[in-house]
């Protein structure tokens, strides 16, 4: 778990071009949108590319996506449970 | 006193200039006749509106987001409008007019890679969101509060005579009280930036500060400041 936490990391800040963020300052449990990241409804919809390009999961129902997308620990449990 | 007499009145009051000016071209970046930037050997321009971000010390993580377009419009924007200039207008009496050759198509043929393969079909959001050229107004616009008029020109090649009519004509019908207008290029390796902030003659002029005289605004000058370099 804690291999794929620092992969995602890395993905997430090159996805989203968060240029001044290295994989240290994200903490994995920290909320990604609103106080953390600051990330937006943009953003958003490139972790939905993300997952479904680089893991090959489709969210199917985009009320999942705010669960889902609570934090990097969220992402990686839910990529770890649905991995094809 | 008839509608077209007043309208001739008014016009013939509006006297407009440019305060403030940024050309970006060749790896330069001037504002007000003043070389600010210079840089040999970048290879992409991305990282050329980089390293002005940088050196400007400007701090909006959105900027890593924008297309190159954006970039490009919102570091000049950045450099013309530095040091409150617009302080003292209402958001809704500042206009943005923008021209260019190229629209969004550079960002567009980005977009298209991301599609073009059925096998492998990710198109992105964050490419997607630009593929207009009126975005990079928009984003200018968030930045600096702006809610006055605007408007994203296309020609063939720079227009000083369109950009004047119509940036003029706002004056004129009192749609704004200052008006950030200009060229924003971007195609492939080419690319170039000039944009000016054009106010009524009226105001408490600080652009003397810089030593920078301020021009008319008018054809031949905005022809004068897209060949400074």
């Amino acid at each position: 778990m804690e291999e794929l936490i620092e992969k995602l990391k890395k993905e997430v800040i090159e996805q989203l071009n968060l240029e001044d963020i290295t994989p240290d300052d994200i903490n994995p449990d920290s909320p990604l949108f609103g106080e953390g990241l600051g990330l937006d409804s943009i953003d958003a919809l490139e972790l939905i590319v993300l997952l479904e390009k680089n893991y090959g999961i489709k969210i199917e129902d985009p009320k999942d996506g705010k669960k889902i997308f609570h934090s990097i620990r969220t992402m990686a449990e839910y990529i770890m449970e649905h991995k094809k | 006193m008839d509608a077209t007499l007043r309208s001739y009145i008014r016009k013939i009051k509006m006297d407009q200039i440019i305060t403030t000016y940024c050309h970006l071209h060749d790896n330069r970046v001037i504002v007000n006749d003043r070389l600010i930037f210079y840089q040999e050997n970048i290879v992409k321009f991305a990282d050329l509106l980089k390293s002005v971000y940088k050196q400007e010390q400007i701090t909006y993580p959105k900027f890593y987001k924008m297309d190159i377009l954006s970039k490009l419009g919102f570091i000049a924007a950045e450099l013309v409008l530095k040091d409150n200039k617009l302080e003292g207008y209402l958001p809704e009496d500042v206009g943005v007019v923008m021209s260019n050759s190229s629209s969004s198509l550079d960002t567009d043929i980005a977009h298209n890679e991301t599609i073009r393969d059925r096998s492998s079909y990710f198109p992105s959001p964050s490419v997607f969101v630009y593929t207009l050229p009126n975005i990079v107004i928009g984003e200018v616009c968030i930045r600096h509060k702006i809610k006055g008029e605007n408007a994203f020109l296309i020609s063939e090649t720079f227009s000083s005579n369109l950009l004047f009519s119509y940036v003029n004509e706002l004056f004129a019908n009192g749609r704004v009280k200052a008006c950030l207008c200009g060229w924003v290029e971007v195609m492939g390796n080419t690319s170039d930036a000039m944009v000016a902030l054009v106010e009524n003659t009226g105001r408490d002029l600080q652009a003397s500060v810089t030593g920078f005289k301020p021009l008319q605004f008018n054809v031949d000058n905005l022809n004068l400041i897209m060949t400074r370099n």
